[in-house]
């Protein structure tokens, strides 16, 4: 029988290094790596010692593309330790900070990094030169992200004005104001999105998918809520690790996690999407119906039209936020250290976030422990080009190999988070 | 008369977390008029397309961690014309240097299951360690308009003007009242070098140094003033010892405090 080998050293359009090895024998399919070879930077290792204050600016350096959702899951993770809430207006502006984030970084990756897979461009910057406004629209609308980033941060990539107990500064009514048109152009350009988005090329792969996500009972979860699957999960953040283990395998820098009941699970956009549907604004959820979504998505590759349906979703929420927005008297709710485990989720761009410290009585951290979206959806990964590999085994081999990308691509995969760029090596004898 | 072919821009990562080649995606509205002067040959962030061959300029992001960094960097050296460091890894050894100052084969046995999978140098160093370097530009993150002032300098052979005065200097032209004088806020500012836009004073937070020492920085003196405001010992080597920890002043001064 014919053998293949399908190369491919540097996957492209992701955060970081990360390579794929696939070997295919006699037209089956024999073995699938997914592989991280971004160096390690051991964070947890050097957050020994730290000032728990600290933990928010230091993890938001592993990735520049999610600082928001490192910060957060930091400070509310030392919140939790402390007993301290931080609610009301200080809540709602750790929210509308992150709808800021989910824009930012839902249009690059659906502008930028995924649709050229769709429209067969090597780039963004080809496919402007066709496509120019389209590409504008997206640019602009990662814009309105990124400018309330550096409204509530202070700058769009580590933002400094976050903290253990709210901010340093909070902003004023009249400072908000200007977004109110601002997010009412960018609600019409992610509507835009979505139909667009529906209208792109699809292959037809489902997959029977474990979704988790944050669930929560009076919002579509970004900040906090239960740890919540389609098949039966339904945990407090703090007991993720009596639910959750990490292996570590000995070709990838990055910790594969797994259910320890039930193995390989996704965490992302597809995740939230199904699990929390009904939470989502009723314009957003129209969108999608029209888009040709039901209430669960089970296709990777569509999960460019629910990231633009997040994205819609974000920038409706805003909106809601801002409208109900009064300047809180305290930018911060006083914090008082004490020995403790911290345990904190929040949802990423590209799925459930979780940090746990141990903290002593001054408030220095004795341990930390992080896992990062891309880490939780390697295992899935993999098992998606499984089972899409023998179905697509008659393209040419550059085609095959493109489409194996894609298919990764479909997870927004940040492997700077998970340890970063992908080699794909597709090996046939 | 130059030939009219664009000049080719290579972006290269080494041990970072991609925001400071983020930051220019995050030029939305230079983009697409930078990739009009430029011909983008090699940013695998940003497009599968790879050229090979040489580059009028790299921008090198992050730090060298690992063998194969060490030969890589010797590469991207001999391919560009021009080379320039863009952030605080790359310039200084990022957050990750802070394993320079501890054993690492127990950083990586903290993090890992089985250490011996996992291949990484003792140290995390600057890529001015290893080749010679056209340009560092600073930051954790760089700022953006610095990084377009960087490039455009770079392509017409002129010499980028980056300031390398303190903070303080930003603060006062952007009318903030002096968050150390006025508060007491322990702030980094006055031996930080400029450029994000002095922007934690602006938000009532004293800088954190993120974007390393300024020219001929007294750090001493300024770790005095600090103790008068209460710091103590370990506060001031840990608030040195943050993004920037391996810059030799930072690094001396953290070193001084320590226990």
């Amino acid at each position: 029988m014919k053998s293949r080998t399908i190369k491919v050293d540097y996957l492209a359009r992701v955060e970081g290094e990360g390579a794929l090895h696939v070997k295919i024998s006699n037209n089956t399919v024999t073995d699938v790596k997914f592989k991280i070879w971004e160096p390690p930077r051991l964070f947890e290792a050097f957050l020994r010692g730290r000032n728990y204050s600290e933990a928010p600016d230091i993890t938001a350096r592993i990735c520049g593309i999610c600082p928001i959702a490192y910060q957060m899951a930091a400070a509310q993770a030392m919140e939790d330790a402390f007993g301290v809430t931080v609610d009301g207006q200080l809540r709602a502006l750790r929210r509308l900070i992150f709808c800021g984030e989910w824009i930012e970084s839902h249009a690059l990756h659906v502008y930028l990094l995924h649709a050229p897979d769709f429209l067969g461009y090597e780039d963004a910057i080809q496919m402007a030169k066709d496509h120019p406004d389209i590409v504008q629209q997206g640019l602009q609308l990662k814009k309105i992200g990124n400018e309330l980033m550096i409204l509530l941060g202070g700058r769009e990539i580590h933002p400094i004005n976050l903290r253990v107990g709210g901010f340093y500064r909070v902003p004023t009514k009249q400072e908000l104001a200007p977004f109110i048109d601002k997010l009412k152009w960018a609600r019409d350009a992610a509507l835009e999105t979505v139909r667009w988005t529906a209208t792109l090329p699809f292959p037809d792969f489902e997959q029977d998918y474990e979704f988790v996500a944050l669930r929560h009972p009076d919002e579509y979860a970004i900040t906090e809520g239960r740890l919540v699957s389609n098949k039966g999960l339904d945990i407090a953040v703090r007991e993720y690790d009596d639910h959750f283990a990490e292996e570590h395998v000995p070709y990838t820098n990055a910790l594969h996690s797994v259910l320890k009941e039930r193995g390989a699970y996704l965490v992302g956009p597809l995740a939230r999407y199904s699990v929390n549907f009904d939470k989502l604004s009723p314009l957003a959820r129209e969108a999608a119906g029209d888009a040709g979504l039901g209430p669960v998505c089970r296709n990777p590759f569509k999960s460019i039209v629910v990231r633009s349906v997040e994205t819609l979703y974000a920038c409706d929420e805003s909106l809601r936020l801002i409208d109900e927005y009064e300047m809180p008297e305290k930018p911060a709710v006083e914090v008082d250290p004490r020995a403790a485990t911290a345990c904190g989720c929040s949802e990423a761009p590209r799925g459930t976030l979780y940090h746990r410290y141990r903290v002593d009585d001054q408030g220095v951290i004795l341990d930390a422990k992080i896992v990062a979206p891309t880490s939780q959806n390697q295992k899935r990964i993999e098992s998606d080009l499984w089972q899409f590999i023998p179905k697509h085994m008659d393209l040419p081999p550059d085609q095959l190999t493109w489409r194996c990308e894609q298919a990764i691509r479909n997870y927004d995969p940040c492997i700077s988070c998970a340890t970063h760029f992908l080699k794909l090596h597709i090996e046939r004898d | 008369m130059p030939s009219s072919r664009k000049p080719k821009l290579a972006v290269w990562k080494f041990a970072s977390c991609d925001g400071c080649q983020l930051s220019l995606l995050d030029c939305e509205d230079e983009l697409l008029a930078v990739a009009g002067q430029v011909d983008i040959a090699y940013f695998p962030e940003a497009s599968r397309a790879m050229v090979k061959g040489s580059y009028e300029l790299s921008l090198v992001e992050g730090s060298v961690t690992t063998p194969h960094d060490i030969e890589l960097i010797q590469q991207v050296r001999r391919r560009s014309k021009c080379l320039v460091t863009i952030g605080a890894c790359a310039t200084a050894g990022g957050i990750q240097a802070l394993r320079n100052f501890a054993d690492v084969q127990e950083f990586v046995s903290i993090v890992y299951a089985a250490p011996e999978y996992i291949k990484t140098l003792d140290t995390s160093t600057a890529i001015a360690d290893h080749v010679h370097v056209d340009f560092e530009l600073r930051g954790c993150p760089i700022n953006k308009v610095q990084l377009l002032e960087v490039v455009s300098a770079f392509l017409h052979g002129r010499k980028p003007n980056i300031p390398p005065y303190s903070v303080c200097m930003e603060c006062k032209r952007r009318g903030t009242v002096c968050v150390m004088v006025a508060h007491g806020t322990p702030c980094l500012g006055p031996v930080t070098q400029a450029g994000c836009g002095a922007i934690c004073p602006a938000y009532y937070r004293g800088c954190y140094g993120c974007f390393g020492p300024k020219e001929t920085p007294n750090t001493n003196s300024l770790s005095r003033w600090w103790s008068h405001l209460g710091v103590k010992e370990q506060d001031l080597a840990r608030a040195f010892r943050t993004f920037n920890a391996w810059a030799e002043a930072f690094r001396e001064e953290s070193v001084a405090h320590e226990k």
